[in-house]
């Protein structure tokens, strides 16, 4: 992402100090993750502490201080879909992969996460990847659904 | 259908606008409602919304037939949902294949399509309307129910049954004091979460020293398993900007902010969608309505933390900073928002304004209980046959909501605890499903209301493992600020754990209990004061469980993953090998004709043998505090005869 | 500002509107432990050591003495068996973190913890953030700020700052409580191996 895009991010808040997360949100939407430049940029012209960023950015799980993988798998981990068997899926997603929750594999392929409810409880247990619902899963099943992306 | 698009610039214009909308929709015009909520979206649900928009198009009949993309019609478990007015036919799992044939057959012909009707599993009898399927028939919709007529991306269709005519009311016909004395007298509490006075808490932040005031809605909403305000934002935003809109003449505000989690980006859009339709009529920003009041609403999304729902944790966040709670008091309604006064109030309640000032407090305090009125949308989850938000009133007993709104426990499995009040809600046994619903009633029990979600759980949920599922999601969500909080949840998290892995001593559960009266009566905030709920009432209600997890390494549910071993009943095994073909780790020996044993060195518990194992065979079997019965020697592990057809 | 009277153990103590319950009690000579509270800074009321019993129309409830403002009429106990075994339960869950700590051991003598209560748990920072907000408030550098939340959270100094302006100041480390050391070492540790600015 270049400084001018950032920037006006940036405009469009005001240069506001509280407009801060939602700026973050902006960035991370467009580039999958907050790049350590463009948190410069953010620090100098929205004059907030670095600490204060990096807090921010470690505190909200919406962030991400490292790049993501080309797929987004979400795991729903809440409650209904916790009762409804979703540990189980979570378990052969992470054996397929070979990563654990919150992990991007080298080749940033895949990055496997867990949330904690989607709302759509009706389905679950549920998963998500790139932004795509699939309910109702079994562990064959989301194992089958993770092999159709490349 | 032309939009209303010139600003009201008074009342009159409001009610020629209203009138307008309503007299565009001609009650016998056949009208189709598909709902378009996130959870029937993630079934296909736009696929089927772009199929009738081709249909009606190709089949000529888009003047004829107004059709209608809504938000959540509550049913979510049968979505995608179709209701085809003024008959009501409602139709359930639509798929796109279906649109073609509901278009000629039920708008041209009016025939009802019999397959796409609710079934009730236990009668086999059919609902063709959607007020007669047992769901909705035992539920009281005043809050939630609107979201089915409209398009919440048009506000004339919530003009079209009469949308802000209460904050029409609270401007030209009560003063501020009214308002609040109406607000209170109705008898409103919080729907977030603490239950307080909604009228009592306006009239602190109207009372409050100071010019400057702000409100803001808590859409936050990170309970796992409820999505209740989630389906109102998207499905029925206007209601709510409305009832900010009185809220904000009565405490004297003219500026607030919703907070809205960015993992409901529907939400966010559709309440974007809102705020600039009310815009453009003059129903937000200055001089609403001609009166000369001024209020301006923004939205603020959340970044993911569970904590952002607490009030003074999400005030920190609107300011650009981590949410960590503050201490209390100083309250909002003294010094919120930069330091002045601000009204917090959730999504759900902040719907309910409208509707008290239209129908009047009495109205609605006729409906509930001595200390809980009106109603409550509950998300109800989990091992229950229909999933759903249903809203029911006040005062309803559980068991209703389970059995006669819920359909009961699916799989033939049996009812075992209905968890309420979100993570650090409770857990109830079978004995208190005659309680009515209500704030004091479930906080009585050791549960509470909580944002409104209702999990309920059969004979195989461990309700050990359920509190250690939610003192580990309250663990992964404490802010870290307090120590009991922090710490303590770190260790009650460990010892849980550890009694769910068969390694459980005889001081854990005084050790959990210390912990628990620590984080109860030292957290900072209301996470951690209420964090060990979930222990404490699962502790009072099933105790044995936790006594058979820790003395005898056994799990009751058959559940923990430590504490049980598969096994292959010989009696029934028939040798069909597809256990032995699909086990991952190889840990099953058998053949044709051979009975199949599973080699408990090698098996990981996985499960999966249990789960291709054929239903008429049903030989894989669950063991848990026994020892697992030694195979049957060589010579007698023969099938003979026909076997392994499955 | 007028003042405000109200009781402590018993005894009638008087303290300016806007002052905490521990303000009052220590003009007035009553001892409440502390850990994360210091006088220059604003109230945190993170390690709830000082938590005192209120009685206010009728009933009783514990805060934290050291951002609890006073108010007229307040009753306020200092001691009390709850109290005790909750402090002795919040020294015990940090000793799982800093068990040679000199002020935690201290606080173990006087209400009977015991420094193996709790299995161990990971470093001697105990998050009270004096260091963090000492930093910020007094000094106005922000060369050690808090990262991640609940569990995970940790101090962490910021490399770029720290090492322009921590080796003439070290102001922060005589506070830390846990052992003056712990400061000062993730301060070596991120001049050391300073991390690209943007990871943790
Ligand atoms: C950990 C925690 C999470 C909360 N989450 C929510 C939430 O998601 N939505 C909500 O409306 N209130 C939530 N609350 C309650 C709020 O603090 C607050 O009481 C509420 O928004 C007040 O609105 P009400 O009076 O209308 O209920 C939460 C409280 C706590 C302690
Ligand atoms: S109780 Fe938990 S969430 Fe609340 S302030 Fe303390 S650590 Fe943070
Ligand atoms: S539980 Fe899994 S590992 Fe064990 S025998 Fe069955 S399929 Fe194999
Ligand atoms: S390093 Fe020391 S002073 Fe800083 S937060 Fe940790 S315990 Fe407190
Ligand atoms: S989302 Fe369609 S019925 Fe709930
Ligand atoms: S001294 Fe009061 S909470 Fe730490």
């Amino acid at each position: 992402m270049d400084t001018q895009a950032i920037a006006r991010i940036i405009d469009k808040y005001h240069g506001e100090p509280s407009s801060l997360i939602q700026v973050l949100l902006e960035i991370q939407a467009d580039c999958h993750w907050l790049p350590g430049e463009a948190l410069e940029l953010v620090a100098e012209r929205l004059r907030v502490p670095m600490s204060r960023i990096r807090h921010i950015a470690t505190f909200y799980k919406a962030f991400s201080l490292v790049p993501k993988g080309r797929h987004e798998v979400h795991v729903c981990m809440g409650t209904a879909c916790h009762v409804r068997g979703a540990p189980r899926i979570l378990e052969r997603l992470t054996d397929l992969t070979g990563l654990q929750p919150g992990e991007t594999d080298l080749e940033l392929k895949v990055t496997l996460e867990t949330v904690n409810c989607l709302g759509c409880c009706a389905l679950g247990p549920v998963m998500v990847v790139n932004g795509k619902t699939h309910g109702k899963l079994s562990p064959a099943a989301a194992a089958d659904v993770m092999k159709t992306y490349e | 259908m032309s939009r209303v698009e010139q600003r009201l610039t008074s009342r009159d214009a409001l009610e020629q606008a209203i009138r307008t909308a309503a007299s565009r929709r001609d009650p016998k015009k056949r009208t189709i409602s598909t709902c378009g909520g996130t959870g029937c979206l993630a079934c296909e649900a736009t696929d089927v919304i772009t199929a009738f928009r081709d249909e009606l198009e190709k089949q000529g009949l888009t003047a004829e037939v107004e059709f209608r993309s809504t938000g959540c019609h509550g049913f979510c478990e049968k979505g995608p949902i179709v209701v085809v007015d003024p008959e009501e036919t409602c139709y359930l799992q639509v798929t796109p294949k279906d649109v073609p044939e509901i278009v000629s057959q039920t708008i041209r012909a009016g025939k009802v399509i019999d397959r796409l009707l609710y079934v009730d599993p236990l009668t086999g009898a059919k609902s063709v309307r959607e007020s007669d399927i047992p769901f909705y028939k035992n539920q009281k919709r005043i809050v939630f129910g609107p979201n089915r007529k409209i398009d919440p991306q048009r506000i004339e269709d919530y003009l079209a049954i009469g949308g802000y005519r209460a904050l029409a009311k609270a401007l030209f016909d009560l003063s501020p004091d009214e308002i609040v004395a109406e607000v209170k007298a109705s008898k409103l509490r919080g729907r977030g979460g603490a239950g307080f006075p909604t009228g009592v808490k306006w009239e602190f932040t109207q009372k409050a020293p100071g010019d400057t005031k702000y409100l803001v809605v808590n859409c936050d909403e990170g309970d796992p398993g409820a999505y209740m305000d989630r389906s109102l934002m998207e499905g029925n935003p206007h209601s709510v900007i409305e009832g900010v809109l009185i809220g904000a003449v009565a405490v004297g505000s003219h500026e607030g902010y919703v907070y809205v989690r960015q993992e409901y980006p529907l939400a966010v859009k559709n309440l974007g969608i809102a705020i600039e339709q009310a815009e453009e009529l003059g129903l937000l920003g200055k001089d609403i309505l001609g009166s000369g009041f001024e209020f301006h609403l923004k939205v603020h999304r959340g970044a993911g933390a569970f904590v952002c729902g607490e009030e003074t944790a999400l005030l920190m966040s609107l300011e650009g900073r981590p949410g960590e709670p503050r201490p209390r008091p100083p309250y909002p309604a003294v010094r919120g928002l930069w330091g002045k006064p601000t009204n917090i109030n959730n999504v759900e309640t902040w719907a309910n304004v409208p509707l008290i000032i239209n129908e009047g407090s009495a109205a609605f305090a006729s409906i509930g209980t001595e200390t809980s009125k009106g109603t409550k949308i509950f998300s109800l989850v989990g091992k229950i046959a229909n999933t759903g938000l249903v809203e029911v009133p006040m005062g309803i007993p559980l068991r209703d909501v389970i059995f006669k709104i819920g359909g009961g426990i699916p799989g033939g499995r049996k009812f075992k605890a209905m968890q309420t009040g979100g993570p650090s809600g409770g857990c109830l046994p079978e004995a208190l499903l005659d309680l009515p619903v209500g704030f004091d009633e479930l906080t009585k029990v050791g549960s509470m209301m909580g944002s409104g979600g209702m999990i309920v759980m059969d004979d195989a949920t461990c309700m050990v493992d359920v509190a250690r599922y939610f003192v580990d999601f309250l663990t992964e969500e404490s802010c870290g600020k307090c120590v009991p909080c922090r710490e303590g949840l770190r260790q009650m998290h460990r010892i849980l754990t550890r009694i769910t892995q068969g390694k459980g001593r005889q001081d854990d559960l005084a050790a959990l209990e210390q912990l628990s009266e620590t984080a109860v009566e030292a957290s900072l905030c209301a996470l951690g004061k209420t964090a060990p709920n979930p222990f404490l009432s699962t502790l009072r209600y099933f105790r044995d469980e936790y006594e058979a997890h820790i003395n005898e390494k056994r799990c009751p549910a058959l559940s923990c993953k430590a504490l049980i071993s598969y096994y292959i009943d010989p009696a029934r095994c028939r040798a069909c090998m597809i256990c032995l073909k699909k086990c991952p780790t190889q840990a099953i020996d058998g053949g044709k004709k051979r009975i199949h044993v599973i080699d408990q060195a090698k098996c990981t518990n996985c499960g999966t043998c249990l789960e291709v194992c054929p239903a008429k065979f049903d030989a894989v079997r669950k063991l848990s505090g026994v020892p697992v019965p030694p195979p049957p020697p060589d010579d007698q592990r023969t099938i003979a005869g026909k076997a392994n057809e499955p | 500002m007028s003042d405000v009277t109200l009781q402590i153990d018993g005894k009638q103590v008087a303290a300016p509107a806007g002052a905490t319950v521990l303000d009052a009690a220590s003009a007035a000579g009553i001892v409440i432990p502390t850990l994360c509270h210091h006088e220059r800074l604003a109230p945190f009321g993170g390690c709830r050591l000082c938590v005192v019993e209120l009685e206010s129309r009728g009933q009783h409830r514990l805060v934290a003495s050291c951002a609890h403002p006073v108010e007229p009429d307040l009753v306020v106990r200092t001691r009390s068996d709850k109290i005790d075994r909750i402090r002795k339960s919040l020294v015990e869950l940090l000793l799982a973190h800093a068990p040679d700590s000199t002020r935690l051991k201290e606080l173990a003598r006087e209400y009977g913890a015991d420094r193996d209560r709790f299995e161990p748990a990971e470093g001697f920072c105990v998050h009270c953030g004096l260091c963090v907000r000492y930093c910020a408030e007094i000094k106005k550098l922000h060369a050690v700020g808090f990262i991640d939340r609940g569990i995970r959270k940790e101090i962490s100094f910021l490399p770029e700052i720290a090492s322009r302006e921590c080796a003439g100041c070290k102001e922060c480390f005589p506070l830390c409580p846990t052992s003056y050391l712990q400061a000062a070492y993730v301060l070596v540790e991120a001049l050391a191996f300073p991390p690209p600015p943007s990871t943790r």
